[in-house]
């Protein structure tokens, strides 16, 4: 026989570690209406918001669990602490931010985007947002990058008032109903007509106290002829309680206007992440998805683009890496509901030691949309017979001139093309590594260099020690 | 004489359990150019696979020695770092992997050093112009949508990259035009020159040997050695074909009728 070598468990130490917990302040365990006041109090909320809540919690309370998809039968809502501020105020300075919170950035690379000149980086720790900077620059060119929290106070309460949560509305499943009445922190970006932001406005979220949800709200108006392109960063530390992750993202894309929203999602491997987001898109604007799924326990993810005005179109690409304990339900849906409307799905699935990836796709080309084109392509490749690899798509197409095509691709890594590599002297477990990740090569082409570093860094932790 | 190189003894190998090679033996010594020929399905490539450590290739008996170590269980990898070179057949394609990527991971696994980009990319340059292969080739996928003589040139590419002590060329002649066959066949010639590289050349045909120099040639028939021979061997089996020799193996009993 030959030697072969083997590693016991994926060395995730880097983004597995945690901070004591100096919370200032941590409401009680169990949702009741006297909690949402409370949290809607500590925020401050405009009367608005804190109606908007108490209603979501009504929403939340009478909506019954999704019966399809992944078990998620290890979340208990009574024990989830919805609600934790670390020990900090909002700050502009990182000289200002504590050390704790700041090693916890440091380790997670902030600075260094910073260095490189990103246009700002607004950070969450847990449920607030405590880093905030955006270029001067960009600033000067009109564009709000601000925490949602003091934005509804200031000269765009009325926008967010307008926007919020119209997209995904509370009544739309019973997490977002969830976020509707406890949502805390979060990112709103507006940017005017045809002003075009040239260097990615970037985010990062992380949860860190145990048991501790994250439920953080992103709202992004783009306006006619604007341009943006917009990066979320997720990682977590590992924990043994379950942890939910139930974030909205909301995005806004005017007429002509294009906006790229990318995401690496890292949760640790005990996340139930069960984030919506949402996009609407207006006559010839352009949406970009991004989108690479790596960590959570459970993952419920299906952005979806409405293609409301003429020849409006988008683009999504997406990956998500199964190991082992992973259930993870990815996929994309599209509305066309315009002439002329375009839309391309294409992602790829990696599942091994076990981990189940499931594909699920919604097209649907509404009456009227006519002359529209849509294409979803699904590629999977699995690393061993326990991995489970499903694609689910539908189609709904109600026009008759309507252009689709679908291609769905499940394989294996060719032992001939390990071979190969290896004869050439390379270990079989970087030849493995190598040929995923050229599989996921073209989502990582679509990502800023920083990010396709990590996530090929990401294929490589998590490609350690798949030889058995 | 030189020491040996490369050695098989009484090497009896299966492919998913039908037997192939029986009893081979062979030695190549430091620099040498052996030629292996033999009618189709004779079990060369089959050498060759074995040889460089493929998969499906079983060892049933006998042992490969490299340098007067016994190989015979090694993984490819380390066959690979330990100086032996496998031209493959039909190359394998890799999506998404760049060549340069791939031959710079290579080359870094091969010497357990970090190569630097500029030092690794004036090596790769020069290589290329030796095979005439455009530079813009070096960002593409391995192999992916090349022709077949392409991928040959890629092969004898890496062939010059990783200077290895011993290449085993699998019909890296075949599907080539003219030209092409002149160019794999440089290539050849410059490891040959400047790295006194050994070679075993699997071929059935004899248009990559005309510009090299043979030192030993092996004819095989149904998975066994049945005659060696020098260079002129070549020269006589182009003329006569190899009837000759497998009906002298038949004669001889080595073979089945």
């Amino acid at each position: 026989m030959r030697e072969k070598s083997q590693v016991e468990e994926v060395g995730r130490s880097l983004y597995d570690f945690r901070k004591e917990e100096k919370d200032a302040y941590r409401v009680g365990a169990g949702l009741t209406p006297a909690i949402v006041e409370q949290i809607s109090r500590e925020k401050k909320d405009p009367p608005w918001m804190t109606l908007f809540r108490l209603q979501s919690l009504q929403i939340y309370d009478s909506m019954s669990m999704p019966d399809w998809g992944p078990s998620i039968e290890g979340l208990d809502m009574d024990h989830i602490v919805t609600y934790v501020r670390p020990n900090t105020k909002m700050s502009a300075k990182w000289s200002e931010v504590p050390e704790d919170i700041k090693d916890t950035f440091e380790r997670l690379g902030i600075p260094q985007a910073e260095r490189k000149s990103l246009a700002g980086v607004g950070a969450q720790y847990d449920s607030e947002l405590v880093y905030h900077n955006l270029q001067e620059e960009v600033a000067a060119q009109g564009v709000i990058y601000t925490d949602l929290e003091s934005a509804m106070h200031g000269p765009y309460a009325k926008m967010i008032q307008s926007h919020f949560m119209k997209l995904v509305p509370p009544s739309d499943h019973k997490f977002a109903a969830l976020h509707g009445a406890v949502w805390s922190g979060g990112s709103f970006v507006y940017v005017p007509p045809h002003v075009s932001v040239t260097i990615p406005l970037q985010s990062y979220f992380r949860l860190n106290a145990p048991g501790a949800g994250q439920f953080e709200h992103t709202l992004i108006i783009v306006d006619e002829g604007a341009d943006l392109h917009f990066i979320e960063g997720c990682s977590a530390p590992k924990y043994n309680v379950a942890n939910l992750h139930a974030g909205c993202v909301e995005l806004f894309v005017g007429k002509n206007a294009h906006l790229r929203y990318s995401t690496i999602e890292n949760w640790s491997k005990n996340m139930y992440n069960l984030n919506t987001k949402r996009a609407l898109v207006e006559e010839g604007g352009t949406m970009e998805w991004v989108s690479g799924s790596f960590g959570s326990h459970v993952s419920y993810l299906y952005p979806m683009t409405i293609l409301k005005g003429r020849k409006a179109r988008m683009e999504f690409t997406g990956i998500t890496f199964a190991g082992k304990g992973q259930d993870l339900d990815t996929g994309a849906k599209v509305v066309h509901s315009a002439p002329e409307t375009s839309s391309y799905i294409n992602t790829k699935s990696i599942s091994k030691d076990g981990g189940a990836s499931t594909f699920r796709s919604s097209l649907v080309i509404q009456e009227g949309a006519e002359h529209s084109k849509a294409a979803v392509s699904c590629q999977s490749l699995m690393l061993d017979d326990i991995s489970r690899s499903d694609t689910i798509p539908a189609m709904d197409i109600r026009t008759g001139d309507a252009d689709v095509g679908h291609e769905a691709r499940i394989g294996r890594i060719s032992d001939d093309a390990v071979f190969y590599l290896m004869s050439r002297g390379i270990s079989e477990e970087d030849a493995r590594a190598m040929i995923v990740s050229g599989f996921a090569d073209n989502v990582s082409k679509e990502l800023p260099l920083e990010y396709a570093v990590e996530m090929n860094n990401l294929i490589r932790l998590e490609m350690k020690g798949s030889i058995g | 004489m030189s020491a040996s190189l490369l050695k098989t003894e009484q090497l009896n190998v299966s492919v998913e359990g039908k037997h192939i090679l029986y009893d081979v033996d062979m030695t190549i010594r430091e620099g040498e150019t052996h030629v292996l020929m033999g009618p189709n399905g004779a079990g060369k490539s089959t050498l060759g696979y074995t040889l460089m450590g493929g998969p499906r290739y079983h060892v049933d008996s006998g042992r490969i020695l490299l340098e007067g170590r016994d190989i015979t269980e090694s993984p490819a990898d380390q066959r690979a770092r330990d100086g032996l070179f496998l031209s493959f057949q039909e190359p394998l394609e890799v999506p998404g992997l760049s060549l340069q990527d791939f031959l710079r991971s290579a080359l870094e696994q091969r010497t357990g050093k970090r190569l630097r980009f500029t030092d690794f990319y004036k090596k790769l340059k020069a290589a290329m112009e030796v095979l005439h292969l455009d530079p813009s080739y070096s960002v593409r996928d391995l192999n992916v949508g090349f022709s077949g003589g392409e991928k040959k040139k890629i092969e004898i590419l890496q062939l010059l990259l990783f200077q290895p002590k011993l290449a085993i060329l699998d019909e890296t002649d075949s599907g080539l035009d003219v030209d092409a066959v002149r160019l794999v066949s440089d290539g050849v010639r410059a490891y040959q020159k400047d790295h006194k590289g050994a070679l075993l050349i699997i071929t059935h045909s004899t248009r990559i040997l005309e510009s090299l120099h043979v030192d030993q040639t092996h004819v095989m028939v149904e998975g066994h050695m049945v005659a060696d021979g020098d260079g002129s061997m070549v020269d006589e089996i182009n003329e006569n074909g190899y009837e000759s020799y497998v009906e002298r193996a038949i004669r001889e009993g080595a073979v089945r009728s």
